[in-house]
């Protein structure tokens, strides 16, 4: 019977205050308890997975699972409150739903200017050419796709932003303004057939950009098991 | 010390030692004294004082292990000499290596974790915080899902491969560092959060979204790798390590998680690392890496030089917790045996198996699958083609087969067979 290497007790303590998945842990926690007969080490306050809730090749020393020692204290303090301008200053990835983004806007226009100068090397005249990923396929698929490219398998174009501005230029990343980051989205964007010349790419326009391929995508079902393979 | 130094030193310390014994003016160093006695007869290390204690150590000269890197470019990788190693551990300097804007350049002092989001106390914590905490060790595989990736293309099955070339995304380590749960409960997670998303500090801020439940379960802050600090290409100072999960997922060089209500969908959660299924839809956020094993002895480009007893040997590892049984079959999949496995058998970690073979010295086709804990065998192609299609290019954990001819040559032998 194996349990899972964790903090049997802690999960029991602060389930209280957590959504649903950790619930579930610690419903199985709980039922693994229970069938094993470890009552007493799953209950009596432990917060240390020891004796026999721990896997067997795992040896029982208090302390050494991912599970603290029953006299850890509630909290350690260690470390620093972040301010809210220090979250602010690393918080810088882009959600689907838009959160994230940046004040600025750019156009198609501005955009080709942008790409011209900093992206073209890497990507080619018409984000085809390479030699490094290909930006631009508008032919669209049923079965499987030819190519993964923004315009046929991308889901969200807000993971333009987030990449982008995280990562590319590849040599220079960081060096485009928050107006040229949306700008050379909206041409890419219109490179794609996916926004027309005239669009405008800002904290509004770009969440609601639906793309083409975003419905074809699925969470994975696979669950291991005797079941047939996915 | 300025390293010139250090020979001269060393030098000095063996003159004084051995004064008396060979005359100090004549033979200067022990290299000297082997030059002079290799010139006579073979060393005869019996007879030769031996080499003077050092602070690092170094491998056998003869032995020369080495990473396979076929692209020098920023987003690239370099892969495991398979079968050049033992048991289960990888030496942390042969560990694979993926980067996508290569390898930054962090000191130990400056580098801090922010973590924030939906907790009570967003918090910075610089490495020396994090050393205080309650620390945990595992020994867990680290697998790239895109492993193996050259042998799924029914077209285009090679047959001179080797092992490292082929599944050389695969490493075993001793991981230490602090349970994510541990630094979680002291931020305070609040209700409604199902999500962490993962950032690192290179300059491709590699960005990755993993269900809390699984970082709550047994994911590690890693620091040490083997016994020591983690090695720059593997993250140092902190990497997120998420054990049976594709490689991607455990995030280096960490400097930021944000625990969210939702994935992030981040350009290497959407635009890569999923799966075209070939009926229309594209699998997101698999994450687990099935069960699968590799034979590594005998492999391409190996030649058994005569019939005969033969040991197969390899590894078999599953994401999904401990591998059960690994079975061999020598003849083209016919038949199978269980293999020997080598315990301890770990958690989400490799284990060696081996197989004693005797060899009739004709054509045949040695073949190895992986059970796991969970009851999985680890598929056939035909099988992953029939489930997922052919366009896939990760997870490709199908069994693999190597051909031995009557000449002893082995090379890669999946063709024949499909
Ligand atoms: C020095 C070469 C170089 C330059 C210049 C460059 N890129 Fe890239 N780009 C790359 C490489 C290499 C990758 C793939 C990185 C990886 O896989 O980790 C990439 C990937 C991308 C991707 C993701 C493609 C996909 O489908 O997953 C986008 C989008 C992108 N670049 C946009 C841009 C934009 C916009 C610019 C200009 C502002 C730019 N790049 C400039 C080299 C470059």
């Amino acid at each position: 019977m194996r349990l899972p290497a964790t903090d049997v007790g802690l999960v029991s303590a602060v389930s209280r205050e957590w959504g649903s998945p950790l619930r579930t842990a610690a419903r199985r926690a709980a039922g693994l308890c229970l069938v094993a007969g470890l009552l007493a080490a799953c209950s009596d306050g432990h917060r240390g997975a020891t004796g026999g809730a721990m896997a067997p090749d795992e040896v029982a020393v208090a302390g050494t699972a991912e599970g603290l020692p029953a006299h850890a204290p509630d909290r350690f303090g260690f470390g620093t409150e972040a301010s809210d301008a220090r979250v602010a200053l690393w918080d810088i990835d882009v959600r689907p739903d838009g959160q994230g983004l940046p004040p600025g806007r750019g156009s198609v226009a501005q955009g080709r200017d942008v790409f011209n100068i900093h992206c073209v090397a890497c990507h080619g005249p018409t984000g085809t050419e390479g030699p490094n990923d290909r930006l631009v396929d508008s032919e669209q698929w049923d079965a499987v796709p030819s190519t993964r490219t923004v315009g046929n398998y991308w889901p969200y174009a807000t993971t333009l932003y987030d990449y982008i501005r995280k990562a590319m230029p590849q040599l220079t990343p960081g060096i485009l303004s928050d107006d040229q980051v949306y700008a050379v989205i909206a041409y890419i964007l219109w490179m794609n057939e996916i926004v027309s010349e005239d669009a405008v790419m800002d904290a509004e326009t770009l969440p609601a950009v639906i793309m083409p391929a975003r419905d074809k995508f699925v969470v994975d079902d696979r669950i291991g098991g005797t079941g047939p393979i996915r | 010390m300025p390293r010139d130094e250090r020979p001269k030193l060393s030098r000095r310390a063996w003159i004084t030692t051995t004064s008396g014994v060979i005359a100090a003016g004549l033979v200067k160093t022990q290299a000297d004294a082997i030059h002079l006695g290799a010139q006579e007869a073979p060393i005869d290390p019996t007879k030769v004082p031996g080499r003077l204690v050092s602070e690092l150590g170094s491998r056998a000269p003869a032995e020369e292990p080495k990473r396979l890197v076929r692209a020098e470019a920023l987003s690239s990788s370099s892969r495991t000499p398979l079968a050049d190693l033992m048991g289960t551990i990888t030496p942390a300097d042969l560990h694979f290596e993926r980067h996508h804007a290569g390898i930054p350049d962090i000191q130990y002092e400056d580098h801090e974790l922010l973590v924030h989001g939906m907790v009570e106390r967003p918090t910075v914590f610089r490495m020396s915080d994090l050393m205080r905490y309650p620390q945990v060790s595992r020994i867990r595989f680290l697998e790239c899902s895109g492993n193996g990736g050259g042998v799924y293309n029914r077209d285009r099955m090679p047959t001179e491969v080797t092992v490292q070339a082929l599944d050389g995304l695969l490493s075993t380590s001793e991981w230490t560092g602090v349970a994510v749960s541990t630094i979680l409960r002291e931020v305070g997670v609040r209700p409604g959060a199902s999500w962490i998303l993962a950032e690192g500090r290179d300059s491709a801020v590699m960005s990755r979204s993993v269900p809390l439940d699984k970082v709550m379960e047994d994911s590690i802050l890693a620091y040490g790798q083997n016994g020591e600090r983690i090695r720059p290409e593997q993250g140092y100072p902190l990497r997120l390590f998420n054990p049976g999960y594709e490689g991607n997922t455990s995030v280096k060089w960490l400097r930021r998680i944000e625990v969210t209500d939702r994935p992030t969908h981040t350009r290497d959660e959407t635009s890569k690392y999923t799966d075209p299924l070939g009926d229309g839809t594209v699998r997101q956020f698999s994450l687990v890496m099935d069960a699968k094993s590799v034979i590594t002895f005998p492999s391409y480009p190996y030649v058994l030089p005569e019939a005969g007893w033969w040991e197969v040997r390899g590894l078999a590892w599953s994401g999904r917790g401990r591998i059960t049984r690994v079975e061999v079959s020598t003849d083209g999949g016919r038949s199978w045996v269980d293999a020997a496995l080598q315990g301890p058998i770990l958690d989400k970690s490799t284990v060696r198996f081996r197989h004693l073979f005797d060899w009739n010295g004709r054509d045949t086709l040695i073949l190895s699958r992986a059970t796991d804990e969970t009851g999985y065998v680890q598929p056939t192609v035909e099988q992953l083609w029939e489930a997922r299609g052919t366009r896939t290019s990760y997870h490709q954990n199908h069994q693999r087969a190597w051909k031995i001819a009557r000449t002893g040559e082995v090379t890669f032998g999946l063709g024949e067979l499909v």
